[in-house]
């Protein structure tokens, strides 16, 4: 494992200013979406990847790839559409499994046979692409159903976090819906408030905007922008690089399966060092 | 054609002596909607149980899928009920296969374990296909939020699917029930069987099956209306 050195802003702002800078046409509610023991403590690895590779067949999706996510840091991940990032984000809570390497996150060895992995998964958030609401269940289920079925949480409480987590994303007047009624902006929000009901020590986002009609990117980045600003460690496969900008610690670049450039995120923007990011990065960025 | 016909046969008295001939059919019919129903049990569980198997990750479960789905529907309804009930106990050891053939009502246990057994494999590619249906962000979804295997399929997977697969199940079980009419062969005295025996007894072939059909066609009536208000109750809103 590389020690990748931890840049950008090192000041975690006050929960009260980061409710303030969201920008108030989401409908978010002022307050915190993570519990303060969450939030940023420089120096320890909440996901620490050691040179895993993967093979489908013959083609080798993964190549030694190894980077680390710090407690409470925000980690971009792009690249080239077929480069691995869906990939790689999916190894990190075992969705995916990987033949050579190692992955450790919060201290728990995933590729350790004795690893409980749907305990595991329990304390990693994941946001996809497509929201992946459970399309049967009312919002408020969607919300409760894992912290009662996987935490056995008690009914009375899986349903105040849940629905203190929907008034943090501005939905609290949707708790009866169904997925199918709501817009995909309210339905990726909803997604993130249900990963967040479980208390992740970490978020994944796999392009968590790029299915979205674009008046509804802003609303989903700014809940993402709160989160993030309250000091949760997240890794995000995103090629919104406003968003990169504005909260990430630092910018991976990944071509063909390997990890190319793994920087703070004003060296990245600054001087990209490969050819293969200064070529992707002018093409996304010129539009 | 030279018959004559005579439609107050039914309140006449059957020979066997049990009351009247429309009894006797509606005896009948009441064999058939047991076999049918009990029958339906086994294939329900039985064929969502096959139809999960095939579609888990691991080889042997698909494998072993696959095999009861390719041997169960690829061998005719009739042959299936002579072996259960003419070989089976024969090949089984020696105390277990008399212990069957002494059973009363042997051909009714006998038609629910055979048609169970045959409509599992129907009702098993039902349900593999609604799985199959869902995106597979679903099954992906589920396991992220730290659900295990069954957990997946029991919360996320399966509920799915089986609203997917309502109108198709529904066709499943009247096809069930009418194939319960194929245990007259082995002497099950259900509805078909009972028509036939009119017919021989009173040679009122017209009346009897015009009977048999009606009674039929009646219940399988009765069976979508059912269907329909549970497909109302299930439907989610938002949704399509
Ligand atoms: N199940 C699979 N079998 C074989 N190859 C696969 C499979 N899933 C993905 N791949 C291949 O692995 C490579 C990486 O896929 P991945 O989804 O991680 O890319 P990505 O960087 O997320 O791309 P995108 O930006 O399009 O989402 C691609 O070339 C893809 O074709
Ligand atoms: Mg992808």
């Amino acid at each position: 494992m590389t020690d990748s050195p931890i840049t950008g802003s090192t000041a975690t702002p006050a929960p009260a200013a980061a409710a303030q800078a969201a920008p108030s046409d989401s409908g978010l509610q002022p307050g915190t979406l993570i519990e303060p023991a969450r939030q940023r403590a420089p120096g320890t690895a909440m996901i620490a990847i050691d040179a895993i590779s993967k093979w489908y067949g013959d083609f080798r999706v993964l190549h030694e790839c190894t980077t680390a996510v710090a407690k409470g840091e925000v980690v971009v991940v792009c690249g080239p559409s077929g480069s691995g990032k869906s990939t790689l984000i999916k190894c990190v809570n075992a969705l995916e499994p990987f033949q050579k390497g190692q992955i450790t996150v919060d201290g728990t060895k995933i590729a350790d046979k004795a690893t409980n992995l749907p305990k595991l998964r329990s304390r990693v958030g994941m946001v996809f692409q497509h929201f992946e609401l459970f399309p049967h269940l009312s919002i408020t289920d969607n919300l409760t159903i894992a912290q009662r079925k996987v935490l056995g949480r008690p009914k009375e409480e899986a349903h105040k976090r849940g629905l203190d987590l929907l008034a943090r994303v501005g939905l609290s007047a949707h708790a009866k819906k169904f997925p199918g009624q709501l817009s995909g902006g309210q339905q990726q929000r909803v997604a993130i408030a249900r990963a967040l009901a479980m208390n992740p020590v970490v978020m994944l986002f796999d392009e968590p905007t790029s299915a979205l009609d674009p008046e509804m990117v802003g609303e989903v980045l700014d809940v993402m922008v709160e989160l993030a600003r309250e000091g949760m460690t997240m890794m995000v496969v995103t090629h919104e690089m406003g968003f990169a900008r504005k909260v990430a610690d630092r910018v991976i670049f990944m071509d063909q399966g390997e990890i190319v450039e793994d920087a703070g995120k004003d060296d990245f923007f600054g001087k990209p060092r490969s050819e293969r990011a200064q070529t992707f990065l002018s093409k996304i960025l010129q539009h | 054609m030279n018959y004559t016909w005579n439609w107050g046969i039914f309140l006449e008295p059957s020979p066997e002596g049990t009351g009247t001939y429309a009894d006797m059919l509606l005896s009948g019919l009441s064999w058939t909607i047991a076999t049918a129903l009990s029958s339906w049990v086994i294939a329900f569980c039985l064929g969502s149980l096959i139809g999960v198997l095939r579609t888990l990750p691991s080889k042997a479960a698909r494998a072993v899928g696959t095999a009861y789905v390719e041997l169960f529907r690829n061998v005719p309804l009739l042959v299936q009920m002579f072996l259960w009930y003419f070989v089976l106990p024969e090949v089984l050891p020696g105390s277990l296969g008399s212990w069957i053939k002494q059973l009363p009502n042997a051909p009714f246990y006998t038609a629910v374990a055979c048609l169970g057994f045959f409509t599992a494999s129907r009702v098993a590619e039902q349900v593999r296909a609604g799985i199959e249906s869902l995106p597979r962000g679903q099954r992906m979804a589920g396991t992220a939020m730290g659900f295990t295997v069954a957990q997946t399929y029991r919360y996320v997977l399966l509920p799915n699917a089986y609203r997917i697969i309502l109108p198709p199940l529904t066709s499943e079980f009247l096809n069930n029930l009418k194939n319960t009419s194929v245990a007259l062969t082995i002497g099950l005295l259900e509805l078909t069987g009972r028509a036939r025996s009119m017919q021989e007894f009173s040679f009122q072939v017209f009346e009897a099956f015009t009977a048999a059909t009606i009674l039929y066609v009646l219940v399988n009536l009765v069976v979508i209306a059912a269907a329909t208000l549970i497909e109302r109750r299930v439907a989610v809103p938002g949704q399509r």
